[in-house]
């Protein structure tokens, strides 16, 4: 089945971008935000850490620790990973993989010794792509470029040959995000998703440029990918994971469809019994 | 109503957190162990794992929980095996060689055979097969499961088989007999549907306590 991924920007432990929802007690608390996409019906979930401060590996691990207590999906963490230990933490403390972007493009050795010590499931690598400029247009090929830093820093490196040697290393999934339409809600570059997926046999995730529920199923159809990831039309309340299920099922794409929950039933209940 | 005790055994393979506060959620009392003699005093056991058949094999081995394990299966204690923890009760994995298993259960583990990417991750439905009655009580119709694996269980007794799952041809999902159940998808990471399945292993194990 398809998976549909909300991802959540965190800094010291909050949730970045402002978040519409009804009825959290916290909206700036990731835990709760996610145990409520939990129940909501979400198959997965990414936290993108962007703490600065010294304190950003406790803050981390006490945010993985705190998830694992409250959310019974596969949650992933990223963001500013640079070794095996840095990894060894956060799954220790409770989350199901992270993804590793500028280190492991830095350092490709580093996705081999994560992946042989803790298996290429719980490996994935983020790459953010931009198009290379004049490529795709007067019968050339189009090309992408691999940026690291927060996209901030160009690589000259080829995205797809990238995919296919980051694959080999042991990576489990990719995470591509198209860095021309990410923010954009004009969709995700469908081209760029659809050859990362042909080149490499391995799950990816399409990231960058959602707007609409026809984006997310675009992304899942023709381009290719084995997940897609949103964030502003979940938090913002655009869209629930409900309808986004019900949407996608009502084109054929075969999705994870959840019975609603009763209230304080379930998990993802924050202020059910057993958290308190 | 006595909260039984449910050892989940810690023998080096992978983050036990989720299982334990999984199990919580679900009504249990549940201790994360290294100890054989925490094994030996539990109302119920699960043996979950992530990570290569061998290492797990080799580590149950030496640590005694092996043997503890085997003793708690033969004496009828509730007992629940998850993904690698499913694996190990088989007789042999040839996962990287062959290596021997726990021997619980006639047949092998083999490398998914599929044409669909290895390893397996994502949720997947479920389908019941008589011997998964008790594991799937309450559990609305279409239940879907996560799985992370790239090895199945090729069971010689059908008849042990609980749930199956369609991924390029049938996999096996669940076994169950007597008191052993096993897992091969994350119940701890399937949301309301493994909560539920995970209270009803809770709930076997409470009958059990009533009955001593």
């Amino acid at each position: 089945m398809k998976r549909i991924i909300p991802c959540l920007d965190v800094r010291d432990g909050r949730v970045v971008k402002g978040v519409n929802f009804v009825g959290l007690r916290d909206a700036g608390d990731p835990v709760e935000l996610a145990a409520r996409y939990d129940a909501e019906g979400a198959d997965e979930l990414v936290f993108l850490d962007i703490t600065a401060s010294h304190e950003r590996r406790q803050i981390v691990t006490e945010l993985a620790a705190r998830c694992a207590e409250e959310v019974f999906i596969p949650f992933t963490i990223g963001g500013g990973l640079g070794s095996v230990d840095d990894v060894r933490l956060i799954l220790a403390a409770g989350a199901d993989k992270v993804t590793m972007n500028t280190a492991a493009v830095e350092d490709p050795e580093l996705v081999r010794r994560c992946a042989a010590r803790f298996g290429a499931q719980c490996i994935v690598v983020a790459i953010d792509a931009k198009r290379v400029t004049g490529s795709g247009e007067e019968g050339r090929p189009p090309a992408w470029e691999v940026y690291v830093h927060g996209g901030r820093t160009p690589t000259g490196i080829d995205a797809l040959a990238w995919a296919v040697r980051a694959a080999e290393l042991g990576a489990g999934e990719f995470m591509l995000t198209s860095m021309d339409r990410d923010g954009t809600r004009d969709g995700y570059d469908l081209e760029l998703t659809r050859a990362v997926a042909r080149a490499v046999d391995i799950p990816v995730i399409a990231s960058g440029g959602v707007g609409t529920l026809q984006h997310l199923a675009d992304g899942l159809t023709s381009g290719e990918a084995d997940a897609v990831l949103a964030a502003s039309i979940f938090h913002f309340g655009t869209y629930s994971i409900a309808e986004t299920k019900e949407y996608l099922a009502a084109k054929g794409i075969p999705v994870r469809v959840v019975a609603a929950a009763p209230p304080d039933a379930g998990p993802g209940t924050a202020c059910g019994p057993a958290a308190g | 109503m006595a909260t039984p005790r449910i050892a989940v055994v810690d023998y080096g393979m992978g983050n036990l957190a989720s299982v334990a506060k999984a199990l919580e959620r679900s009504g249990a009392d549940v201790r994360v162990t290294e100890s054989t003699a925490a094994v030996r005093d539990a109302a119920a056991v699960v043996l979950p794992g992530v990570g290569a058949f061998r290492d797990a094999a080799a580590r149950l081995e030496q640590s005694g929980l092996g043997v503890a394990v085997l003793e708690r299966i033969a004496a009828g204690t509730p007992f629940l095996g998850v993904c690698l923890g499913l694996q190990l009760l088989f007789e042999s994995s040839g996962e990287g060689g062959r290596w021997p298993g726990l021997g619980v259960f006639a047949g092998t583990v083999e490398r998914l055979q599929t044409g669909l990417k290895v390893p397996h991750i994502g949720w997947n439905e479920l389908e019941w097969a008589p011997a998964g009655a008790g594991m799937a009580r309450a559990l609305p119709a279409a239940a879907a499961v996560y799985f992370v694996h790239s090895y199945a269980a090729l069971p010689a007794d059908p008849t042990i088989v609980a749930a199956t799952t369609d991924y390029g041809g049938s996999v096996v999902a669940a076994v169950a007999r007597d008191r052993v159940w096993a897992m091969q998808f994350h119940p701890e990471k399937s949301s309301v549907v493994g909560l539920s399945l995970l209270a009803n292993f809770v709930e076997r194990a409470k009958k059990e306590v009533r009955a001593s």
